[in-house]
């Protein structure tokens, strides 16, 4: 029997599991929209389309699934790309399928054409124009199996409203025939061998972890390594969650706003155990001084990331969990030939950076945006799921909200989008209903998509917007501060003119609380999480408050500068106490 | 350094515009691109000279490997393969310097492909060494128009 396109597609998404799709319909979306209608799928409209990619990224960062979003041809399309960017720069799997006019259309500048596959192309996994209605549950199979295999990423889908509209025999492959294709999971055993024995040898080993590490769902086997071995494990921002925060073994995230214990241990220990990270320049500071006396092994399943900014000694190819799991195994067998190097030293000096050097900030006087994210974390017990929007909010809130689990910190690393925050928050949400929901976000960047309060008012979605309201671009107004003599060009958001937060909220349907005092956060906090609703809390923070410590732009990452108890002093650790080794 | 790499591509649409794109967004420098179906209908072969220091190398081909249409690569040793090119030129020629371009043609073992008045076509294959030599040659009488494939290689035995 011959369905059309539109309903080939609509099985085809079923087929593949999907429980609801982001997005906005448009002309050429009709038909997919009409079929839409009588699916048992979620539909969820969002308010614009970026909030569609990025409520489909929040989902997916959070179920481990791959989140669906759907635009019309044209701005709908061109709507999506921040979100797919913000997709592929953290690999979240995702399959954005949006409308494209008539194949006979095509290349003619038709009303709302644009060429959706060629802007798409350099952001995207791989993408597909549809112009067969044959192809389309090929394709779909293809794009979700592309989306969430060996490094996941977004697959977008063009589809025409001809081939839409087009009728097909429906006809699903067993399996998706994609010769080019072929994800390694499996590590190469005598390299794994060779960082084994290397990882027993090493005097002051640490391991350097990324989002991959949650990706892969690898955060027993790397436990087990950290712990069965005594190796610190230090996190980047995408890696929140990878290994407990609260462990002894933490030492907490690295790089240009990391702690400076994780950063004094990368410039001075002799192998680093990179798992699923990329040594992505917040990270390693000056290139050219990163690691100086550090072995690398380097574990990721992309091969293009391996010795692509720092060279690997030891590659190793594959998935996380994989690989880490014949790591212990390779580290149980070679344990018992040679024995493991004396680490005392190296322990002792990590214990004394970590007790000198304490993330810490100067409380008193007035409202300190830290002193919110500490009570959020108090009050919901370090178990919500933080989203956060980009500035110094989302530094505040990796600093200060530390994290056990992997799924529950979800933020815009590589990208640094904002406006990430409140729709990722309404995904999460969709996601994982029985959780507590928190957008720390920035009164700059929840402005790029606070019309998504209406979604989330109607989707029941009681999301908590904490915003930091500093009443700055405030990131950008540090950097005017520290780097631009106080210049603070087009930085300032004038708060106490524009917006009225509260009343926004209210306006949208959701609830708005504003706090200018220390003494009432609590309170409103514990109002946010006891209402079935939405609740955007506009916390009137320290305007000019920085984000400490801080490496420079371009500088080495023991150059940290400026916090409180060493203030714009440069500390080398070799030069700053006696040497360990 | 000049490499010469053999990419074997599913013969999809817009799989030439996603190499091109990746190698323009990484910033690699394409010598030369030749693109042609191969024994078999579905694939087809590239073959792409890269002017990339050895590190760089690496990361083209892992990133390439990255396309999904993309399903082989090999750096092409120019020792253990076989490397042509072939050329059309529109030489300028009269009636007393036709035999003697005719002449340098032979030689080169190219062919005449068009004949007028006042101009000779020719089509001379060869390595790039070769063609090189042959343009040096001719340009005395004067080349009107000139084209190059590109270089297409394979690797030799087997
Ligand atoms: C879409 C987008 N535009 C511009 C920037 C550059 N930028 C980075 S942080 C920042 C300031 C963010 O302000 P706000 O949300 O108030 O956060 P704060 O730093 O004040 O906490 C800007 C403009 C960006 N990251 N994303
Ligand atoms: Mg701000």
């Amino acid at each position: 029997m011959k369905v059309t396109g539109a309903k080939a597609l609509v099985r085809s998404l079923e087929e593949e599991g999907v429980e609801i799709i982001f997005g906005i319909p448009g002309g050429v979306l009709l038909p997919v929209y009409d079929v839409l209608f009588e699916s048992k799928m979620r539909k969820v409209l969002t308010r614009h389309e970026q909030g569609a990619a990025h409520a489909a990224d929040g989902y997916a960062r959070v179920t481990g699934k791959v989140g669906v979003c759907m635009a019309t041809s044209g701005p709908g399309a061109t709507n999506l790309v921040t979100g797919i960017a913000n997709a592929y720069m953290d690999s979240v799997p995702l399959v954005a399928i949006t409308g494209q006019v008539a194949t006979n259309l095509i290349g003619t500048d038709a009303f709302q054409e644009a060429d959706t596959t060629g802007i798409t192309m350099p952001i995207v996994k791989h993408n597909y124009l549809v112009k067969d209605p044959a192809d389309i549950p090929d394709v779909v199979q293809e794009a979700f199996y592309i989306a969430r295999t060996g490094r996941p990423g977004p697959v977008l889908i063009d589809l025409p409203v001809d081939v839409a509209r087009g009728e097909l025999e429906y006809h699903r492959r067993e399996h998706p025939q994609l010769p080019g294709y072929k994800p390694t999971y499996k590590g190469h055993k005598k390299q794994v061998r060779m960082a084994a024995r290397s990882i027993l040898e090493a005097h002051s080993p640490i391991l350097y972890v990324g989002g991959g590490v949650i990706t892969s769902g690898a955060t027993a086997e790397l436990k087990k390594l950290a712990v069965d071995n005594g190796i610190h494990v230090t996190h980047t921002l995408m890696g929140k969650g990878a290994f407990p925060e609260s462990h002894r073994l933490s030492l907490g995230m690295l790089g240009m706003h990391g702690t400076r214990c994780a950063n004094y241990a990368m410039c001075e220990t002799d192998l680093i155990i990179a798992v699923g990270a990329r040594f992505d320049d917040r990270i390693t500071g000056k290139l050219s001084e990163f690691a100086p006396k550090a072995k690398v092994i380097h574990i990721d399943i992309d091969p293009a990331e391996i010795s692509k900014n720092v060279r690997a000694h030891i590659p190793i190819v594959g998935d996380a969990r994989q690989v880490l799991k014949d790591l212990n195994a390779a580290i149980a067998e070679v344990r018992a030939e040679i024995k493991a190097a004396d680490r005392s030293a190296w322990n002792a000096a990590i214990e004394e950076w970590k007790e000198k050097y304490p993330l810490a900030y100067e409380r008193g006087n007035g409202l300190k945006p830290q002193y919110v994210v500490e009570r959020i974390h108090a009050l919901t017990k370090g178990d919500a799921v933080i989203c956060t929007e980009v500035g110094q909010n989302q530094m505040w809130a990796a600093q200060y909200y530390p994290v056990q689990k992997p799924r529950r910190f979800i933020s815009s690393g590589g990208l640094g989008t904002m406006g990430y925050g409140l729709p990722a928050a309404i995904g999460a949400q969709l996601g994982s209903p029985g959780d507590l929901v928190f957008d720390i976000a920035g009164d700059g960047s929840v402005q790029m998509t606070i019309q998504e309060l209406a979604t989330a008012v109607l989707e029941g979605a009681p999301v908590k917007v904490a915003i930091l309201n500093n009443g700055y671009l405030g990131m950008v107004r540090q950097w005017q501060q520290l780097f631009y003599n106080g210049k603070y060009s087009c930085t300032c958001l004038d708060r106490e003119r524009t917006p009225d937060f509260v009343a926004l909220a209210e306006a949208y349907g959701a609830k708005g609380i504003r706090v200018k005092d220390p003494d009432l956060v609590d309170q409103a906090i514990q109002e946010a999480m006891e209402s079935p609703c939405p609740v955007l809390i506009d916390f009137w923070v320290d305007p000019e408050e920085n984000v400490y410590p801080m490496v420079a732009p371009g500088a080495p990452l023991y150059d940290m500068i400026g916090d409180l108890l060493y203030p714009v002093e440069k500390v080398h650790p070799e030069k700053a106490e006696e040497p360990f080794l | 350094m000049k490499h010469t790499l053999s990419v074997l591509v599913e013969n999809k649409p817009g799989v030439l515009a996603r190499v091109a794109e990746l190698f323009a967004r990484r910033g690699f420098n394409i010598d030369s691109l030749a693109v042609g179906t191969t024994e078999k209908p579905d694939i087809s072969r590239m073959t792409i000279v890269v002017d990339v220091a050895e590190h760089s190398l690496e990361q083209v081909r892992k990133q390439l490997h990255k396309l999904v249409n993309v399903i082989e690569i090999s750096d092409l040793d120019p020792e253990t393969s076989v490397a042509r090119e072939l050329v059309l030129a529109k030489i300028k020629v009269n009636p007393e310097n036709r035999s003697e371009v005719i002449e340098i043609v032979d030689i080169f073992r190219g062919n005449i492909v068009d004949v007028s008045r006042e101009s000779i076509v020719v089509e001379v294959t060869g390595n790039a060494q070769k063609l090189r030599a042959f343009e040096e040659l001719v340009k005395p009488y004067g080349i009107r128009e000139l084209v190059r494939t590109g270089k297409v290689a394979l690797p030799r035995g087997k």
